[in-house]
């Protein structure tokens, strides 16, 4: 295991400087992030591509527009790279390597050097995933999930190359869920204290605890998998005596975690967004981080869910309902938190607070539908179908990409020491809103009256519902245009930040935009109160106070 | 002050349960309604998307009035007030949740029983017999015709479903393959791409799946069972309403996935009888077999 | 709830400014580049360390989870056993707990000054380790089954290949330290890191043999 101390840190002399950094196996924290950041956006933008395939297939009844099998294996790549190489990198690798260390009062993640192998995993495997589709037989046809038996008997070369992409992702996000571990453990500044952490610190430790928990065992899954597709093993084949049930149960042991490696990374940025725009401290700092803690935990027991329909035995499927449902509980408290923290606040209605509640709303949709999928005769009817895709999406591109993009609206001046334009900012949420609930709330109607999922063809009375759903894809495809111009123009003219243009308070405000190479000049600032914002209750006017602001303040 | 807007509070979330209420009875997002399963699976429907839509809507509604109420005004560069918790809110918002998803879990589990989800269907303790289950896993013979002399069954897997299905049922095999279902009436030995059974009369599926994982679904019996290879699946339903409605496959099973689709046809029990018996092979013998065992008994 | 009470309440119109009041203290950071502050560095590199065997540690599980599994739930075909050759794999097995001790006497050579006597306990060690491997060789080459004949040998030979591979890496890694010591340079009295983190995996994979040993042979 190469593991690099902090004291090997190469002199930065040996380092290239200036934009070539960024293609450079550079140990700096905050290069690591933007290359995960912007090679993230990459492989964002070629599975929109895909998804635009699919929406397009999808908008006449019948399979015209590529072939069956090119079908399968555009919605295998598309799944496979939204999770694997966008939104995972991005939420943990991009924003957790730029702002942990700045949160800890570090100068550096804990392994500066294993921080970049993690990141450097990332093309290659990327590239290898995307390649297969060019490669005689093509990519992996059996969608993300590479259930057994299908896997098996689909082209081989594809689905073994997936395998080694995604044991390649899955070893950089077991490197980068170390990485964090130490640094927000061991890291920390002297008189720093766990419980005044930022909350997104404490979202990545629970988040990297499920990657080291949970990654392994996809790895050791697909390791099988492999044997079974070169070897002829029988691990998941019946014809062998395998059992393909199995492979389910591990795969979801990953899989299911993985939704949390997407959503609570989020839920930590939201966590540090709201309060700086709403000029309020965090609301209940407390119970934020026991959730967490609780999510963390729920996570791990729940993933049978997916496996309603599998003939799993009745007391498996009743465990797995309550455990599931009781994660609306600590997530509840979340939402409940986050509402609280705008209530009386002075909300800057920005690019960055419009995503963050744009976040809050479809996750809260999400996660209704997700309680409601809980329950086992309720999942019965609706698993495999247009409705899970539909929930699904609501929580990773409704939840966690609106924050991506409020996270890169809230920390483009931090990158670049400049403003990105409100103006396009706002229309960028317009159209992503819009376009995106068009796309995926039909979606749940298609399933409930019976459209399953991954299908290039289905009845034509679903025709209508299914265009309007393409529209709304259309209509997301077109918000990244000005999200686009917007982060190139603004890096070259947009408005000069300075250092701290929203009067934040947490660590990596406290220092220069775009930060020097070691976080600070001088020593690192110790902020025990990261959210302490907003005028004491003593001193609030009374003229432009509302009763719920007085009922708020009488009962603390 | 602070009375009218507690006032305004208690008519407002009044108004928003009602709301709901409003919703969940009458909003029908639902197909056609079936089987005996239908029924009670929608009266869950309605509860979950009752407390659903109070819930999206209250907490919408908060943030669109937070939007707007309490938005930056032009000049105005003060903070919010500086608070940072406050227990019993907190102790409310752990509670409530917590209420109402024991509430929608004990529900359901009690829909889940209804719908037969509890039922043992086979004892399991016969799961360790190797030859039956040998043989299953080769998916070679159907499960009709398993271990005649053998000291038990093979295992097999229960789908949900209401399974009163002791006696008088109808037993139908259904063999799922790359890209099609095949249905076998062992009693009349009419092999049929399409499934036809009785209105009002339980019918047994029991299903095999050939080369990959399949799945069974009939949107309008809200029913739904992967059919798996090596692991025989028994599936019970009963239709209640005449009619032909789609049978699609919810399982990615390859290229054709979407295209394998069938058709469930229920008949009247005169006009399925007769159906039988048209269909039936020429062989005198079996057909009477059949046509007795068809007389009503429920 | 306030779990932070606002101590230093702000001046609305600039938090900034209040909020930091950083008391200066001397930052972690400051040891990433001048000092050399051996103590921090070789604990956080430990922690990673034992924080990957976890992850390790987990694939084992998944894979015993999936043995344990296919045992309870798929028959294996007529004629086939779960009965393995026992004196062997007992051998092995006390071969490797040998080797655990073996090794933590290396340590504690090497922390009272004795390199040479660290070095002989290491390649005893190596020893044990290579007749642990050449053991495993003979076994496999003796069995009544390859890889792909059910669904039990697919599984035995997935545990213990995987196992074995670990054996490997960590003879690999024992020879780099031994070579380490014999050179004098970066394993000595005082910078032991390279010594403890073989010793932890070397642990590690022993206590993954003992569970495997116990599921695989003796159940």
């Amino acid at each position: 295991m190469t593991v690099a101390s902090p004291a090997d840190f190469e002199p930065q002399g040996l380092q290239p400087q200036g934009w070539l950094k960024y293609f450079s196996f550079s140990l700096d924290h905050k290069v690591i992030g933007l290359q995960y950041l912007v090679t993230g956006f990459i492989f964002y933008f070629i599975g929109g591509a895909l998804a635009g395939v699919i929406r397009m297939e999808l908008t006449s009844p019948i399979s015209d527009f590529v072939s069956r099998e090119t079908y399968n294996e555009v919605l295998t790549l598309h799944g496979t790279v939204m999770i694997f190489l966008w939104i995972v990198p991005v939420v943990n690798g991009a924003f957790g390597n730029y702002l942990i260390p700045f949160y800890v009062g570090a100068r550096d993640m804990a392994f500066p050097r294993l921080n970049a192998v993690a990141f450097w995993l990332i093309p290659p495997a990327g590239i290898l995933l995307i390649a297969s589709y060019f490669i005689a037989g093509g990519a992996a046809q059996s969608g993300w999930t590479a259930y057994p038996p299908l896997s098996l008997t689909t082209p081989a070369i594809g689905q073994v190359i997936w395998i080694l992409s995604v044991l390649l992702l899955g070893g950089s996000s077991i490197f980068g869920g170390i990485n964090f571990i130490a640094t927000i453990l061991k890291l920390r500044r002297p008189g720093l204290k766990l419980m005044q952490l930022p909350m997104y610190c404490w979202a990545m430790l629970g988040t990297s605890i499920l990657v080291v928990l949970s990654t392994p065992v996809l790895a050791g899954t697909l390791i099988l998998l492999s044997f079974d597709i070169i070897a002829h093993t029988g691990f998941f084949n019946p014809a062998l005596g395998g059992n393909v049930v199995v492979y389910q149960h591990l795969f979801w042991f990953y899989s299911h975690p993985a939704v949390y490696i997407m959503v609570l990374p989020a839920f930590g940025l939201v966590s540090e967004i709201l309060p700086v725009h709403a000029r309020k401290p965090l609301f209940g700092y407390t119970t934020m981080v026991y959730s967490i803690m609780a999510i963390v935990v729920l996570g791990l027991i729940v993933w049978a869910h997916h496996m309603f329909t599998s003939g799993t035995p009745p007391w498996m499927r009743l465990f797995f309902t309550i455990a599931t449902s009781f994660i609306a509980v600590p997530t509840g408290i979340k939402f409940f938190n986050w509402l609280a923290t705008l209530w009386g606040g002075k909300l800057a209605l920005n690019s960055a607070m419009l995503f963050s509640c744009g976040f809050i709303i479809n996750f809260v949709f999400g996660g209704i539908t997700g309680v409601a999928l809980a329950q086992v005769p309720f999942d019965i009817h609706v698993h495999d179908t247009y409705f899970v895709v539909g929930h699904f999406h609501y929580i990773v591109y409704g939840g966690t990409v609106f924050v991506i993009f409020a996270s890169v609206y809230h920390w483009y001046p931090k990158f670049t020491g400049r403003l990105l334009n409100e103006d396009l900012g706002r229309l960028h949420f317009v159209l992503t809103f819009i376009g995106f609930n068009l796309c995926f709330t039909p979606q749940h109607w298609l399933g409930l009256n019976g459209m399953p999922r991954r299908v290039a063809e289905y009845d034509p009375s679903f025709t209508t519902l299914n265009q309007i759903s393409s529209v709304g894809a259309l209509l997301m495809a077109i918000s990244t245009l000005p999200f686009l111009i917007n982060v190139i123009w603004s890096a070259f003219a947009g408005q000069i930040a300075g250092d701290n243009p929203w009067n934040a308070l947490t660590p990596e405000w406290l220092t220069a935009s775009p930060p020097p190479v070691e976080n600070w000049k001088g020593e690192a600032p110790l902020v025990t109160h990261p959210y302490d914002y907003g005028v004491p209750e003593g001193k609030i006017d009374l003229r432009v106070a509302s009763g719920s602001d007085l009922w708020f303040g009488g009962k603390r | 002050m602070a009375i009218p807007s507690a006032l305004v509070t208690l008519l407002l979330g009044m108004g928003l349960v009602l709301a709901g209420l409003w919703v969940g009875q009458n909003v029908q997002l639902l197909p056609l309604d079936a089987s005996s399963n239908a029924p009670v699976y929608d009266s869950l429907f309605q509860v979950l998307f009752s407390i659903g839509t109070i819930l999206f809507l209250g907490i919408v509604g908060l943030v669109v009035f937070s939007l707007v109420r309490f938005r930056r005004r032009p000049g105005d560069l003060a903070d919010g007030a500086a608070i940072e918790g406050n227990l019993p809110l907190e102790i409310v918002w752990t509670a409530i949740p917590a209420i109402v998803v024991l509430f929608v879990g004990i529900y359901s589990y009690d829909i889940y029983e209804r719908m037969g989800g509890m039922v043992a269907l086979n004892d399991h303790s016969a799961m360790h017999h190797p030859a039956a289950v040998q043989q299953a896993s080769n998916g070679s013979a159907g499960m009709a015709d398993a271990s005649p002399g053998g000291s038990g069954e093979p295992r097999v897997w229960a789908g949900i479903g209401s399974s009163d299905s002791s006696e008088g049922s109808l037993p139908v095999e259904v063999t799922a393959m790359q890209f099609a279902f095949i249905f076998h009436y062992p009693d009349g030995d009419i092999t049929s791409g399409e499934l036809h059974v009785p209105v009002n009369r339980p019918v047994e599926l029991r299903m095999k799946a050939n080369d990959v994982i399949h799945a069974f679904w009939v949107p309008q019996f809200r029913l739904k069972q992967d059919v798996i290879p090596g692991q025989p699946t028994v599936l019970s339903f009963t239709a209640t309403r005449a009619g032909s409605y789609p049978i699609v496959c919810a399982e990615l099973c390859g290229p054709y996935h979407g295209g394998m689709r069938s058709t469930v046809v229920v008949h009247e029990e005169e006009a399925f009888n007769q159906w039988f018996e048209t269909n039936a092979p020429a062989k005198p013998k079996p057909a009477t077999l059949a046509s007795a065992g068809l007389t009503p008994t429920a | 709830m306030t779990s932070f009470a606002p101590g230093s309440p702000n001046p609305a119109q600039a938090p900034v400014t209040s909020a930091s009041a950083p008391t200066v203290s001397p930052s972690i950071g400051a040891d990433l580049h001048g000092g050399h502050d051996h103590g921090e560095h070789v604990d956080v590199r430990m922690f990673g360390l034992a924080t990957f065997l976890v992850a390790d540690g987990m694939t084992f599980a998944g894979f015993f989870a999936a043995y344990l599994t296919f045992r309870a739930v798929n028959p294996l075909p007529a004629g086939s056993t779960y009965e393995l050759e026992l004196i062997l794999p007992t051998i092995n097995t006390a071969l490797l707990v040998i080797s655990s001790l073996t090794f933590h006497r290396a340590g504690s050579n090497l922390r009272k000054g004795n390199q040479a006597g660290c070095r002989s306990w290491l390649l005893g060690t190596v020893a044990l380790g290579v007749a642990f491997l050449a053991g495993q060789m003979v076994e496999y080459f003796n069995l009544p089954f390859g890889l792909t004949d059910n669904l039990f040998a697919s599984t035995f030979y997935a545990l213990t290949g995987f196992h074995g591979l670990h054996v490997t890496l960590g003879v690999i890694c024992i020879l780099i330290v031994w070579w380490q010591a014999r050179q004098g340079g970066r394993i000595s009295q005082d910078d032991h890191f390279g010594l403890e983190a073989a010793e932890l995996y070397w642990h590690f994979v022993d206590g993954i043999w003992v569970v495997l040993y116990g599921i695989l042979y003796l159940l």
